[in-house]
């Protein structure tokens, strides 16, 4: 059982992927061309300054390479996204939440889109080349990652406590939703913030990167969702054919 | 019949039964490092994996550089 739901997760991971890839080629690489040409322009003049110690966007593999790389990345961030979506599927199966497989695959992945996604954009958004210091990569990274796990620390003491308020569905949402919201919110401001937008930047086309970054992130779980769902149903349903006939 | 009219009701799996597969956890957590972090610390192929995957690193909103 456990095999299956792990080769449902890889496969439905791999192609919701593949499908992010699709948008995130469509509506995020204009963009994401345009902010490279900002990028060239103004490091044009000084160039060789620069070169030494920054590599370039443009990169040595050259942007078709990148392009293609795009279907890779998003491919095998599904793969193991998936996988790891599985496991906890596993263990949430007949737990906690919807008592189908299909309504389980929902929820948990709308769920997965808040606390790993939505929840550190709000705080540290995606950016588009040109925008952010290559010397603080670092840190932006690991701030980035704290807030994933804030996310998915929150969402599991969420759903601890409401299960353990028994006072009804208000008080249970409520509470819920007061034991997500309070350490989301103060990882929010307490952590430290990122102000590495270069002077003159377009606003229009960070916000538009933005939102086509979003975009990509929410094709992709609504994609693996339905397709982990759609999955899990024709598995049950073929069992319980076969149970009946056998 | 019951099966046929609620196709997907589920009852839950051991714990035992679930434990072997969590290693398979850091291996996808690896492969999930390499696609979104990597600039040659793990990889040790340099900036190779930062610019392969750099177009996928920006839309899927992870910091780049």
């Amino acid at each position: 059982m456990v095999r299956t739901l792990l080769v449902r997760g890889l496969l439905a991971g791999l192609l919701a992927g593949i499908v992010a890839g699709g948008f995130a080629f469509v509506f995020g690489e204009p963009h994401l061309d345009a902010a490279i040409a900002l990028e060239e322009g103004a490091a044009a003049p000084a160039a060789a300054h620069v070169h030494d110690h920054e590599h370039g966007d443009e990169g040595a593999l050259g942007r078709p390479v990148q392009k293609a790389g795009l279907f890779l990345a998003t491919g095998l961030y599904g793969v193991a996204v998936g996988g790891v979506f599985a496991l906890v599927f596993a263990g949430l199966r007949g737990r906690v939440g919807p008592r189908s497989d299909g309504g389980l695959a929902l929820a948990a992945a709308g769920t997965a889109f808040g606390a790993t996604i939505l929840v550190p954009f709000v705080k540290y958004p995606a950016n588009p080349p040109a925008v952010g210091d290559p010397a603080t990569i670092d840190q932006r990274t690991l701030l980035y990652v704290v807030m994933i796990l804030v996310g998915l620390a929150a969402t599991a003491v969420a759903v601890a406590t409401g299960r353990r308020v028994t006072a009804g569905p208000w008080a249970r949402w409520g509470m819920a939703a007061a034991a997500f919201l309070v350490p989301v919110v103060a990882a929010w401001v307490l952590l430290p913030g990122t102000d590495e937008v270069p002077e003159g930047f377009p606003a229009t086309l960070l916000w538009e990167f933005r939102v086509a970054s979003l975009g990509t992130q929410l094709v992709f779980w609504t994609a693996f969702g339905v397709l982990f769902g759609l999955l899990s149903d024709r598995a049950a349903r073929r069992s319980a054919v076969a149970a009946v006939a056998g | 019949m019951s099966d046929l009219t609620t196709p997907s009701s589920v009852s839950s799996i051991p714990f035992p039964r679930l434990r072997p597969w969590l290693a398979v956890v850091p291996l996808l957590l690896i492969v999930g490092y390499l696609v979104l972090m990597d600039n040659g610390a793990l990889s040790q192929a340099g900036p190779f994996l930062h610019e392969l995957m750099h177009d996928g690193r920006h839309l899927l909103g992870v910091p780049c550089h």
